[in-house]
């Protein structure tokens, strides 16, 4: 099966007075229709330039290299602008984090919903306001018609990102980013907006490429998983292999530092990675992470680390053989 | 533990605010009624989703902001008769983001030092001296002192936050939201700090979150609040286990868990979270309570206090 997104060495350089940042280095992974792929990782890690790069959204001094860049098969790498904007939107199409600031606040619902479908296919306004409320009542907006006529401000949050789930759907894309979808929402909200769209997902057969920070998130609705880590794709897999069993270091950090109810003791240390998160600026030899690593040796910082393959779309980019992070990680005690 | 150091007894904050254009003004109640009680060296995990009053209640705490009606007592006596000042040494704030909450212009030693000056204690060497100190308990290189905000990360900006606080030794420090808008790792740091903090000093914490596995990891009591009331407070191991509120077991079932094989809950609440302007008649939670009967959607629940836990339930009433 053709893969609705094939990624290969995915690099985004920025030029700036103090050096070349290199926010995403070498990033490769695919997404299949029906499946979520998650990117996850700590601010600053490259997720979100990521989907940019993919989208062809990025700032004008960023410059993307890529080796590969296939959409259901069809090559990206070398696509003009035109032939971009014919894409995006309508079989590529974005979630952002903060509905309040992607949506416009002089335009009613309505006609920001309408405006894609009459960008991308020849309708009539009439057919494309009955699918926006088809739309609608499927993200479970009620009284959806009479919806229209709102503007955003008049939504609360939930609703507003309801109804941004509602407009990248408008198209009928192959594949969706979803960028933070639930960082801004309350608890109770975050379960019902990602269980909407897990099933959203699977009626319109669509791929999902989900950013976040949040691992809890990740394991409920990945299929796979890419940790990143200044810029690079550390650790990849399918969800329930790279959480009962990670092996880079990194993110055995990750999962050590978070409570978790029923599996942490209460008021017992959690486990934390020190130091901070270095800028991916100017040239960069080694392992990044191994001024942050307990099991960093000299070796670490001769040459860059490869990703290293262990089966079938599973890999890691750590000196260190699976058996002895194996060990490390029982070592732990993850929770 | 002796008694409380903090409680609150009916406590009330009603706001007039406009009800949209030409509209004219309505009352708000923001805080309905909040009695609390934290006990010293205690930690009272405050949960709920936004705008359900518990930052109001936070910043009536802090004296911020004057309660409408209903009381506030420290230590056993009446905030208002202790005064302003006298409560502003002993309760102490850590806000949320510590982008914002730090004066951009001061740098480091300044913006710890502050309340020392503020309040006129000690002279310029004691108030070095208490910043070095300070600074290595929360975990600064003394370097730092002289930087500025915007040059320190979200973990180190929160530190100085935390020893803004504890330089006047407070007895109670209020932490709303304190993580929630740092990263994985250095939230980690954070509550691990500030359980050793918690040690070393003594001190009593009120933890306002909406991350229930933070509060699950540092509460000794949790109190649930929707629309501006207490609906159900417990010891945390009770609250944990045996919820009996049905909107705290949807806050319980919405905790996303690192574990990959449960997949997403199913929290049987309706979409909206009602405008607080308009709360609805009976228990202010029956539109979006999946157990509602008919007494709900006309009668207001008491709150109903059995084995030392608080529920406010038609479900946990006693049978009359």
């Amino acid at each position: 099966m053709i893969p609705v997104l094939d990624v290969k060495g995915l690099h985004v350089d920025i030029s700036l007075a103090a050096g070349v940042l290199h926010p995403v280095r070498d990033v490769s992974f695919s997404v299949q229709r029906g499946q979520t792929h998650c990117l996850v990782g700590e601010s600053g890690c490259g997720k979100s330039l990521t989907a940019l790069a993919i989208m062809g959204l990025l700032p004008q001094r960023a410059l993307r290299q890529v080796a590969g860049l296939y959409f259901e098969g069809k090559d990206l790498s070398t696509a003009k602008e035109r032939e971009m904007s014919d894409i995006r939107g309508q079989k590529m199409s974005m979630i952002f984090q903060e509905p309040m600031t992607s949506l416009n606040p002089s335009y009613t619902i309505g006609n920001q919903l309408e405006e894609a479908l009459l960008r991308h296919k020849k309708v009539s306004r009439r057919e494309a306001r009955e699918h926006a409320v088809f739309l609608l009542d499927k993200v479970g907006i009620t009284a959806a018609a009479s919806r229209l006529k709102q503007y955003p401000h008049q939504l609360s949050g939930g609703l507003r990102q309801r109804m941004m789930i509602a407009m990248a759907l408008m198209c009928g894309p192959s594949l969706i980013i979803a960028d933070e979808p639930t960082t801004a929402l309350d608890v109770t909200i975050q379960a019902q907006i990602l269980a909407l769209l897990a099933s959203l997902q699977r009626e319109f057969e669509m791929g999902m490429i989900l950013i976040t920070h949040d691992l809890g998130i990740v394991a409920r609705v990945a299929d796979r998983v890419a940790v990143m880590y200044c810029g690079q794709v550390v650790e990849i897999g399918e969800v329930t292999e790279l959480f009962e069993n990670p092996l880079h270091p990194y993110t055995q950090g990750l999962l050590a530092c978070i409570p978790v109810p029923g599996r942490t003791r209460r008021g017992d240390h959690l486990g934390s990675i020190p130091g901070l998160v270095p800028t991916p600026i100017g040239d960069l030899t080694g392992c990044t992470f191994r001024n942050r690593c307990q099991y960093a040796f000299a070796g670490c910082a001769d040459e860059d680390v490869q990703p290293r393959e262990i089966s079938q779309g599973r890999a890691y980019r750590c000196l260190l053989s699976p058996d002895a992070c194996a060990q490390n990680a029982s070592r732990r005690q993850l929770p | 533990m002796s008694g409380p150091i903090i409680e609150t007894q009916a406590v009330v904050k009603i706001y007039t605010v406009s009800a949209g254009a030409f509209r004219g003004k309505r009352p708000l109640k923001a805080v309905n009624g909040v009695s609390i009680k934290v006990d010293k060296g205690g930690v009272l995990g405050l949960v709920g989703e936004s705008g359900c009053g518990k930052s109001t209640l936070a910043r009536i705490l802090l004296g911020l902001e004057p309660a409408t009606s209903g009381q506030v007592w420290l230590d056993g006596k009446s905030v208002s008769q202790v005064g302003r000042r006298q409560v502003a040494r002993r309760i102490q704030p850590i806000f949320q983001d510590p982008y914002s909450s730090l004066n951009p212009r001061k740098s480091v030693n300044s913006i710890i030092s502050l309340p020392l000056r503020v309040h006129r204690i000690g002279d310029s060497t004691y108030w070095n001296r208490q910043v070095e100190e300070m600074m290595d308990v929360v975990g600064l290189r003394r370097r730092l002192r002289h930087n500025f905000p915007n040059q320190l990360s979200g973990g180190q900006r929160q530190r100085v936050a935390i020893a803004r606080a504890l330089i006047m030794r407070p007895d109670v420090v209020i932490c709303d939201e304190p993580t929630s808008s740092l990263d994985v790792s250095v939230q980690a740091q954070i509550l691990n700090l500030l359980m050793d903090l918690r040690r070393e000093f003594g001190l009593t914490y009120i933890l306002i979150t909406h991350d229930l596995a933070v509060v699950e990891h540092l509460a000794s009591r949790v109190a649930v609040m929707y629309l501006g009331r207490i609906v159900e407070e417990a010891a945390t191991e009770d609250l944990f286990h045996r919820p009996r509120h049905p909107y705290t077991q949807a806050l319980l079932t919405s905790v996303l868990t690192p574990e990959p094989r449960l997949g997403l809950p199913e929290t049987h609440l309706g979409i909206a979270y009602p405008n607080p302007i308009d709360p609805p008649p009976g228990c202010t939670f029956h539109p979006r309570c999946p157990k509602a009967t008919e007494i709900c959607q006309t009668t207001a629940p008491d709150p109903v206090i059995e084995d030392g836990r608080l529920a406010e339930c038609h479900l946990h009433e006693p049978l009359t």
